[in-house]
């Protein structure tokens, strides 16, 4: 399966800076644990993961993480409401059956959801569909129509949209770029749904008590 | 299998038979007791100074406490050695391995084929029904009289993986970690109906004399042999009996008769008749019972979850096989939802095998890194050294 599209270490930096010390999270999709590993160490988190692969879980054991070998789809239904403070879906949301379900998973078993996915709104894909004709193939879509595990891409208007339709309060959002430093956006603007890449989200649910910022927003939540 | 019997050889074994004062007897589930428990068992590697570094190795239905060593009766390597020993997943220079016979066994441990202190001879049918519950206290007596509070791991596969499971819903703040390899939370009625041909087998033969067969100084081999070839087919998948054996003839043609023409038929009668020089029938109708009875949500009004309410501390590892269908991946999956949903600290991996229920004994590479690498990170956390 194709991993995450961006630098892993780009994306994990922000969603470290987002998850409050001591928080408990779980990670949909972690892999390796690597994820895990770099929020237990460093932000003391107790995380649990969930992981498709035999192998993947077997290296997360190594690390001494608790993983569970399932999938978003089939596995999230069995967790109990509000058993978390975070769950992360990084770059996978595209890759499940029902996204819409996995979604509203996320925020009955967390208090919020860190979500990350490619935008399909992005000026290089939609210029490369008219000119060329063919699905097209970026750094954040780096895999043939026919090879991808991404069997549900949208784009950032398509996500925002499903968020108002699930009643789900994005609390942050910032584009992601290979290389680039994480931008703070307001998703809904039209402008970025051209500009934004990749975009990672903080999500919680409408009725929640918002994340309690003690200075500016954006500065807060990305750098 | 080459290196496992080298190891065999290699490993020192300590251990003998824990007698229990009559003031000590062992309550049972089905509301009597047994006074003067015997409890034979095995050690493997040595206790630190802490007494943090114990790991309870539970056994399967068929097996004993020669986990590691050599059988006394067979001479065959331990059924377990290739993951107990030095720099193996359940490694003896860190760990101290307790391996136990469970009550009801044959293999020292109080049984049908003991002799009843109230009337001097052995109990048969008189011996009391005995429990998964009931097999676990009486592990937890002999750990506590070895002196050790609280296990690193309590750690089996099929039965022994069920014990795993009533170890965490019973004795949670004695334990640190729970491996529960190839088993469920409860029987499905396949394996009652599998267990029960095996029990009507052993009460067929005519040597079985009601039970009281050692009293009349004979022994049913041959109901006990077929209900080992019928567990056994359980034991083993389509594909690797296919692989194995397919059609293949014992000698050149057939006999047009119903002597074993076939490899597998060969096979399956020479693990009944190996079977019967080292188990006891009486205690294959007790322990398949007992297996028949054992349901851990049952004593928690039906939740599963309930069962782990108060294990939150333990740290779980849920190990399946593909090929199982015995205890097929579906029911581990059921103990692991259980398990996040009473919020407990649960990991859960399925192999990918064809070896059926059995890949638990044999050399499954991705297995046994998994299960080294749970047990390693653990023991580091906990300074196990």
């Amino acid at each position: 399966m194709t991993g995450p599209h961006l630098t892993t270490r780009e994306d994990f930096r922000e969603i470290l800076r987002l998850v409050r010390p001591g928080s408990r999270v779980l990670d949909v999709g972690c892999g390796e644990g690597e994820l895990l590993e770099l929020l237990a160490t460093q932000k003391a988190v107790e995380g649990r993961g969930l992981e498709i692969s035999p192998e993947g879980v077997s290296a997360c054991l190594a690390r001494g993480l608790a993983v569970v070998q399932g999938d978003a789809d089939d596995d999230l239904d069995y967790f109990p409401a509000r058993a978390f403070d975070y769950a992360v879906l990084s770059q996978t949301l595209p890759q499940v059956r029902q996204p819409r379900h996995v979604l509203s998973e996320l925020l009955r078993i967390a208090e919020r959801a860190i979500v990350s996915l490619p935008n399909f709104g992005h000026w290089r894909i939609r210029l490369e569909l008219l000119s060329l004709g063919r699905m097209p193939l970026t750094s954040s879509l780096p895999t043939p129509w026919w090879g991808t595990p991404n069997i549900h891409l949208c784009t950032l208007r398509d996500f925002t949209q499903l968020c108002d339709d699930l009643g789900l309060r994005i609390e942050a959002c910032a584009a992601l770029a290979n290389g680039k430093p994480a931008r703070p956006m307001a998703p809904k603007r039209a402008i970025e749904n051209w500009r934004a890449e990749s975009a990672l989200f903080l999500l919680s649910r409408a009725n929640a008590a918002p994340t309690l910022l003690t200075g500016d927003p954006k500065t807060e939540l990305f750098g | 299998m080459s290196d496992g019997a080298t190891s065999a050889e290699l490993i020192e074994t300590s251990g003998g038979v824990m007698r229990f004062a009559a003031d000590q007897p062992l309550p049972l589930d089905c509301g009597t007791r047994i006074d003067g428990l015997e409890v034979a068992y095995n050690t493997y590697g040595s206790l630190n100074a802490a007494k943090s570094n114990a790991v309870l190795v539970c056994h399967a239905l068929s097996m004993d406490q020669h986990a590691a060593s050599r059988h006394p009766l067979t001479g065959k390597p331990g059924w377990w050695d290739q993951i107990i020993g030095p720099g193996r997943p359940l490694d003896t220079d860190r760990f101290f391995i307790i391996c136990s016979n469970v009550v009801g066994g044959c293999a020292g441990s109080t049984g049908p084929s003991s002799i009843d202190p109230a009337t001097g001879e052995p109990y048969g049918l008189t011996f009391p029904m005995v429990t998964v519950a009931d097999m676990v206290r009486a592990q937890a007596m002999l750990v506590e009289a070895l002196g050790i509070r609280r296990l690193f791991a309590a750690v089996g596969g099929s039965m022994g993986g069920m014990q795993v499971l009533q170890w965490a819903a019973d004795y949670p703040e004695r334990l640190h970690a729970a491996v529960a390899i190839a088993c469920a939370p409860r029987h499905s009625a396949q394996n009652i109906a599998f267990h029960e041909v095996g029990r009507q087998a052993i009460m067929a033969d005519p040597d079985w004399r009601g039970g009281d067969y050692a009293r009349q100084g004979v022994r049913p081999e041959k109901g006990l042999a077929v209900a080992r070839m019928a567990a056994h087919i359980t034991y083993l998948s389509e594909q690797a009996l296919q692989r194995k054996f397919g059609r293949e003839l014992q000698r050149d043609g057939l006999s047009w008769g119903f002597d074993a023409d076939f490899q597998i038929e060969s096979y399956l009668r020479h693990q009944g008749a190996a079977f019967v020089d080292r188990f006891d029938a009486n205690s294959y109708l007790y322990i398949t019972r007992a297996l028949d009875y054992f349901d851990l949500a049952a004593g928690h009004g039906g939740a599963l979850a309930e069962a782990f309410r108060k294990s939150r501390d333990v740290r779980f590892c849920v190990f399946s096989f593909s090929s199982d269908w015995l205890y097929p991946t579906p029911e581990s999956r059921q103990i692991v939802r259980a398990l996040n949903a009473a919020g407990a600290r649960a990991s859960f991996v399925e192999i990918e095998t064809d070896k059926g229920h059995d890949a638990f004994l044999l050399n499954e590479s991705v297995f046994h890194a998994a299960l080294a690498g749970f047990l390693k990170s653990g023991a580091e956390d906990r300074s196990v050294p």
